[in-house]
């Protein structure tokens, strides 16, 4: 090799090498504040709690693209809640993608599902029920994934090799049973514990105007059933008992011109009581409406369950009523109103909002807002003085 | 400037003999043969990778800015599909948008929200919402199909001082925003070089204008690519520019680049 060569040469690898371990990081942060509209129900509530989260992002690609590291851990930090108060790494995976397989080891979240109010069919992820109260936030789930593809549609196998323990509001938290529950105090029917291997399966395609998804999951329910104990005080708690479960799901959409359609159905055996559930309803949307250039959607959706005493399934016998209004503007302005009636007893509802808008390219505010109520022992007894407005302000890197 | 004229009078001849038996036609089957040599000029380009940003303004001169790359693969007997993935603003950085463009069925779409992990698809029907708060609809961003529309051919005509044919063109689907638009197509390479749009009630609604044009060759056939397009909406004085950083061909993407694992994968 002539000298030319040779330098050239080097500076080809130090590009390739500084091209390999570029590495880009984004990712948010964001300042939150809680005000409950009633006075706390329990000793030792607050009427109102402050809290900052941050949840930077870094990513890495090399081999073309064909594999990625993606790193996303999250911290909070709530001023009354000390359970509350928590970290978690979102996702730390591994993607290497071939041309009909790609595999994702390491930390992730998946989403399985179509509907809107409940999510029936997901359960790769555990909630991150301290997050927010409509169970959308979820903890990342350690995985191997191996999934493949073609025209007949997408196979994905999961062995998920650790189990997470679903969070709970603390003695000085809101939003919980008179007593807390002791999320660390868990109980589980494997002596594996969080040990324990569950596996999923799923197969899902797109059929022209259809979307199918069939799953099937075998392992520790992700939704803890609720029982009590005593401490070594002889004071009563309460403690999440997590059971082996199987769970098949179906999930289907139909596109039907501005409507779509859609609809999820489980069976989940190896709780105390083997139970179906099915949450189906369409969303409807027009665009344009009144001379605006504003879409507009309606959204309602049955919920079934056939459990009558499970603290999370409070979609037993319910309707789910919900406008999505998109203001198609500049700062992106978007709200979601949604109500759901029990249609057993009149007197239980839950409802929200949630509203958001860019200020900059880079701040966005965010406004939610949540109101139950219960007149008979129901979760929404629990919390019916847990109405709350929250206003949260999110920067953008 | 003999060279010149020689010139003129080759063009001109060209022009009588298109003009000749074209004249003779009626002008639903002209606007039908203009709208299907502007198909075959663009047909073979197979695939293309390109990274653009779109500049948002509202009547108040208020400005923001989106930076987007768009994937595209030439369907033959089908419309394109497209992989759109945004980069900012930063709140929906990763959100990505497939697209499959039908000429006579209802196009399928799906967006990629990366927060929440979730494919969602669209309504077809909504084709006329405004895609990401811009002036351009969604069907304004899918490709051209000749059955897509009925034509009418109008005139003959100049623009920026080149031969153009107008000619309108009607949606044949009802779920259209549009009644009609008007398109003006250069006769010396059929590309389109303004488009006046007309909402349902037939009220002039939005003008689109290409600009800097530019040729990539792809086995020996010139394909021309507007880097610059800019719509205006008459009616509520807000406009979209459209501006094309780059653009590369022969990417060697095929369908499986396209499809809803490539969408969550999409950044």
């Amino acid at each position: 090799m002539t000298k030319p060569q040779l330098v050239s040469a080097a500076v080809m690898l130090t590009a390739a090498f500084s091209a390999a371990a570029e590495i880009e990081i984004g990712g948010s942060a964001s300042a939150e504040g809680r005000y409950f509209l009633q006075d706390a129900l329990y000793p030792g509530q607050p009427r109102s709690q402050v809290s900052v989260a941050i949840e930077p992002e870094f990513y890495t690609e090399w081999n073309d693209g064909d594999d990625s590291l993606l790193v996303r851990p999250f911290a909070r930090y709530d001023q009354r809640d000390d359970e509350r108060t928590h970290m978690d790494l979102r996702e730390f995976q591994w993607l290497h993608v071939a041309d009909n397989w790609e595999t994702r080891v390491g930390v992730g979240k998946v989403f399985w599902g179509q509907t809107e109010s409940l999510h029936l069919v997901d359960i790769i992820n555990q909630t991150d029920m301290v997050e927010q109260v409509d169970g959308e936030e979820k903890l990342g789930q350690p995985m191997v994934n191996f999934t493949t593809y073609g025209d007949w549609g997408t196979v994905s196998a999961f062995v998920l090799p650790y189990f997470r323990e679903r969070t709970f509001a603390g003695p000085e938290g809101r939003l919980r049973p008179p007593t807390p529950i002791y999320g660390d105090r868990a109980q589980y029917e494997s002596g594996a514990q969080q040990q324990h291997l569950d596996y999923a399966l799923r197969y899902q395609n797109s059929l022209g105007d259809w979307e199918l998804g069939v799953s099937f999951f075998d392992g520790t329910t992700r939704e803890p059933e609720l029982t009590t104990d005593f401490d070594e005080a002889g004071q009563s708690y309460i403690l999440p008992y997590y059971a082996q479960v199987k769970q098949y799901g179906v999930d289907l959409l139909k596109v039907q011109g501005a409507w779509l359609l859609k609809f999820e159905g489980i069976y989940r055996s190896g709780q105390s009581e083997d139970f179906t559930a099915a949450v189906a309803g369409f969303e409807r949307t027009t665009v344009g409406v009144m001379g605006t250039n504003h879409d507009l959607g309606f959204l309602m959706e049955y919920q079934f369950d056939e459990r009558d005493n499970n603290f999370f399934a409070t979609g037993q016998n319910d309707l789910m009523m919900g406008v999505r209004w998109t203001f198609n503007d500049i700062d992106g302005t978007e709200v979601l109103a949604g109500y759901i009636q029990d249609l057993d007893e009149s007197g239980t509802y839950s409802g929200f909002i949630e509203a958001s808008s860019r200020m900059t390219d880079n701040w966005r505010w965010k406004l939610d807002a949540y109101f139950f109520s219960a007149d008979v022992v129901d979760t929404y007894l629990y919390m019916r003085r847990d109405d709350q407005v929250q206003m949260t302000l999110e920067y953008f890197f | 400037m003999k060279f010149v004229s020689r010139l003129n009078l080759v063009w001109l001849c060209a022009a009588m003999i298109i003009a000749g038996p074209v004249a003779a036609q009626n002008a639903v089957e002209q606007g039908l043969t203009i709208a299907k040599e502007r198909k075959a000029r663009d047909s073979g380009w197979n695939n293309s990778v390109a990274s653009m940003t779109m500049t948002l303004r509202n009547s108040q001169g208020q400005e923001a800015t989106r930076e987007m790359r768009v994937s595209s693969l030439e369907m033959q007997q089908d419309g394109d599909k497209a992989l759109t993935v945004f980069d900012s603003p930063r709140d929906v950085a990763g959100t990505a948008f497939l697209s499959f463009s039908h000429a006579m069925e209802a196009d399928e779409q799906w967006i990629y929200l990366p927060a929440v992990k979730r494919v969602k698809r669209i309504a077809s029907r909504n084709k006329s919402g405004p895609f990401m708060s811009s002036e351009f609809a969604f069907e304004d961003m899918t490709s051209f199909e000749v059955e897509k529309f009925t034509y009418n051919f109008l005139r003959e005509d100049k623009y920026e001082g080149e031969k153009v044919f107008v000619m309108e063109q009607m949606p044949q689907d009802e779920f259209s925003g549009y009644s009609k638009q008007i398109v003006w197509i250069d006769q010396a390479h059929y590309r389109v070089r303004k488009v006046e749009f007309f909402d349902r009630k037939g009220d002039a609604l939005k003008t689109l204008e290409f600009e800097d044009y530019q040729s990539h060759e792809i086995d020996g056939k010139q394909f021309w690519r507007p880097y610059r397009s800019f719509m205006y909406n008459q009616q509520t004085g807000k406009s979209t520019e459209l501006k094309t950083n780059s653009l590369e061909f022969e990417q060697g993407l095929d369908e499986s680049d396209f499809d809803k694992n490539s969408l969550r994968r999409a950044r």
